[in-house]
């Protein structure tokens, strides 16, 4: 191996192999997926979402909550995601047609978020959440996110948007109330909008045995 | 000796009759301003890596460490963690040994220098806004692409210069063989910018839709691991251990075969991240074939280290070099089998998504790589400040802290990682099992990370004062004990 040119020619077709098959193929086929025609509705599969969800995936980004939280549900029998309840049916490369940045994630330091829409409903849930995840759950150790919110002083009328529900040593104090930022509300738009509970014809749900 | 034997042809060691003592200073006396510009810098950002990993593993177990804190939050030192011990100190490492080995092996004094002096400084400008960029909460959420998209443009700039400047030196090479360590050198110099700028383009600058960026996003930062920390750490371990020991490499035919199934093999791995993942399946499929194929390179150049070794592990207990090369040589081998069997679905089911990967990131980057560039930098070093290392015994302790550091992390996060992997797989286990496992063992991994700074702590110290007090230093190498000469190189610790 002493000709340079000759290591160069291998060095670049191996590399060169793979690049074809793991960034030109995706590029060319995973990047122009379209939304199907929902026909139950009119509507499109995924569903569009709102402008406050989309300005939710920088804040989740800007978090970076993807560290600890993945969004896919893999097919059975290789997993048990679909039995744990993490989906009723595998995510595909459809799914993530909206999304800015497909926040796969590579850990479950804290539960999937595939479909923490279907699980919590509740706007006001994500925010006490969010805010201070122990008051919601005792055994949590995801941090806080106290820096999406205000404590402020309330003059006249008490804000809308506070969160309700606050106890114990989290609670504002008597004339205080604590409010989201429009970071914490996008973020919490965005969560409400992660929901796989659409049907695609690729991803048939599994029938019960 | 009397054809250019294949010996000739292997070995560095065989070199004194083409390239005088003298010639060999002035080649090390050459590299001396960009070598130690591009090591300084990795110490330092080591040691702000590592304090940043620190807290983001007492975060964990106590999450409500810092919470008002934007830019403490746990999500933000994750990756800035990541982003400086692999850009701030990796690459940094990988570069400065790369271009002593490429002056070195190509037989010519270091060209360029105030090139690649500049590229130094705008590289740790680069990694400078890169960090702030995380802080501030601009980082991309995309793995080993962290670095906003005003950041990275300055990276690749940087590193663009390094490969002009290999490139250059090796048309200016002696005429002659081009030896191992040379071939991973080149191909590593070269793979680098065209992974980096490949994925900038279509996940950071101009992002391309969401389906299909898990795959780039994995085919990149897999291959930072394999095509160019791998072949950096590899070149090292070719080139010193048969430098220290003073024989050739056990098998040429091996070498052949350990780079060029290397470089087949680890391109295609990425997708092993994403078993299970949205992706067609033969593309995950390519990619867990692929990844059981290491098994080629990595055992053929297990068996030709280990070949090399045979009969000489004697100089482990004097050269502070080989004791930290060869402790990388041997964790290349266990993390890349530990590699393949992760990739193999019915194992992947338990361990993706838990520490178990952290584990093994930490066995690659830190047991592996790091720990062949500290041996690589012990031998380089003294050439280039002429001076000897001040003390024999503080080596010692940077080696056993960083052994039992590294050990202590990288068995707590697997096993917590297996048990975490278990709860999670265990459709009677609740989620909450999966903490609580796992919680012991997180906060041993955050022990083990004192201990690895500690090593750390003592690196850096031994390195400012190479560069404060050089050659007032002891005359003799800091052997760890007396040397029985069993070195052929006089100055080779």
């Amino acid at each position: 191996m002493n000709k340079l040119p000759l290591i160069f020619v291998g060095i670049f077709l191996t590399f060169t192999s793979a690049w074809i098959g793991l960034v030109a193929y995706p590029t060319l086929n995973l990047a122009n997926v379209e939304p199907i025609p929902d026909e139950e509705t009119g509507g499109v599969l995924p569903p569009t979402t709102s402008g406050m969800a989309i300005a939710g995936q920088k804040v989740y980004a800007s978090a970076g909550c993807m560290y600890c939280h993945s969004q896919q549900v893999r097919w059975a029998p290789l997993s048990t995601d679909i039995a744990k309840g993490l989906g009723t049916r595998q995510t595909v490369a459809r799914d993530y047609i909206r999304e800015k940045v497909a926040f796969l994630g590579t850990m479950r330091t804290g539960p999937d978020l595939s479909n923490i829409g279907v699980r919590q409903t509740d706007a006001n849930w994500h925010h006490l959440h969010l805010f201070e995840p122990r008051t919601v759950t005792e055994w949590s150790i995801m941090p806080s996110y106290r820096y999406l919110y205000k404590t402020q002083k309330i003059s006249g009328q008490p804000s809308n948007d506070a969160i309700q529900g606050l106890r114990g040593p989290h609670a504002p104090k008597p004339g205080y109330e604590v409010v989201p930022s429009v970071d914490a509300k996008a973020l919490v738009a965005y969560m409400l909008s992660l929901k796989k509970n659409y049907k695609l014809p690729e991803s048939p749900e599994p029938t019960a045995k | 000796m009397n054809s250019p034997s294949l010996l000739s042809t292997i070995n560095p060691a065989t070199e004194p009759d083409k390239l005088d003592s003298v010639e060999r200073a002035e080649i090390d006396a050459s590299t001396r301003g960009p070598v130690l510009l591009f090591f300084g810098t990795a110490i330092f950002w080591l040691l702000m890596g590592s304090l940043l990993g620190l807290i983001s593993a007492w975060k964990i177990t106590n999450p409500g460490l810092f919470d008002s804190i934007s830019w403490l939050t746990f999500g933000r030192l994750r990756p800035a963690h990541l982003n400086l011990v692999a850009y701030g100190w990796a690459v940094p490492a990988a570069i400065g040994v790369g271009l002593w080995l490429t002056a070195r092996l190509c037989r010519v004094p270091l060209l360029h220098a105030k090139l690649l002096i500049s590229s130094a400084i705008v590289w740790n400008l680069g990694i400078l806004v890169g960090l702030s960029g995380i802080l501030i909460g601009d980082g991309r959420s995309i793995e080993w692409l962290e670095f906003p998209a005003y950041a990275t443009p300055i990276l690749f700039i940087a590193y663009a210069c390094i490969s002009v400047w290999t490139i250059i030196m090796f048309r200016f090479r002696k005429s002659g063989h081009i030896y191992v360590s040379q071939w991973y050198l080149f191909a590593a110099f070269l793979w680098f910018p065209w992974l980096y700028a490949t994925a900038n383009i279509l996940l950071v600058w101009q992002p391309v839709q969401g389906p299909a960026q898990g795959a780039i996003n994995w085919w990149y930062a897999h291959n930072v691991l394999g095509l160019w920390f791998t072949p950096i750490g590899l070149a090292a371990a070719y080139y010193f251990i048969p430098k220290v020991i003073g024989r050739p490499i056990h098998s040429y035919y091996l070498s052949i075969l350990g780079f060029w199934s290397l470089a087949l093999f680890y391109s295609w791995n990425g997708m092993h991240h994403l078993i299970g993942g949205p992706f067609p399946a033969w593309m995950v499929s390519a990619s867990v074939v692929a990844s059981v194929m290491m098994f080629i390179p990595v055992i053929t150049t297990a068996i030709n280290h280990h070949m090399t070794m045979k009969g000489h592990f004697e100089a482990l207990n004097w050269s502070p070099t080989l004791r930290f090369i060869v402790f990388g040589a041997v964790s290349y081998t266990v993390v890349s089998l530990q590699g393949t069997f992760m990739a193999i679905p019915a194992l992947n089911s338990i361990t993706h998504f838990t520490d178990y990967t952290i584990g093994h990131a930490h066995l690659g980057l830190y047991a592996f790589f790091t720990m062949i560039m500290f041996g690589s930098m012990y031998y380089i070093v003294p050439r280039l400040v002429g001076g000897e290392w001040p003390c024999a015994n503080l080596i010692r302790w940077h080696f056993w802290l960083s052994a039992v550091g590294i050990i202590l992390m990288v068995g707590a996060l697997t096993l917590g990682g297996l048990l975490q992997g278990l709860a999670l797989y265990d459709v009677a286990s609740t989620f909450r099992s999966s903490i609580e496992f796992a919680t012991p063992f997180r906060v041993l991994r955050g022990i083990s990370g004192f201990i690895l700074m500690g090593g750390q702590l003592v690196f850096a110290y031994l390195f400012v004062q190479m560069l404060l007090k050089p050659g007032s230093q002891k005359k003799s190498p800091a052997h760890f004990d007396k040397s029985d000469n069993s070195s052929n190189d006089s100055v080779a610790i």
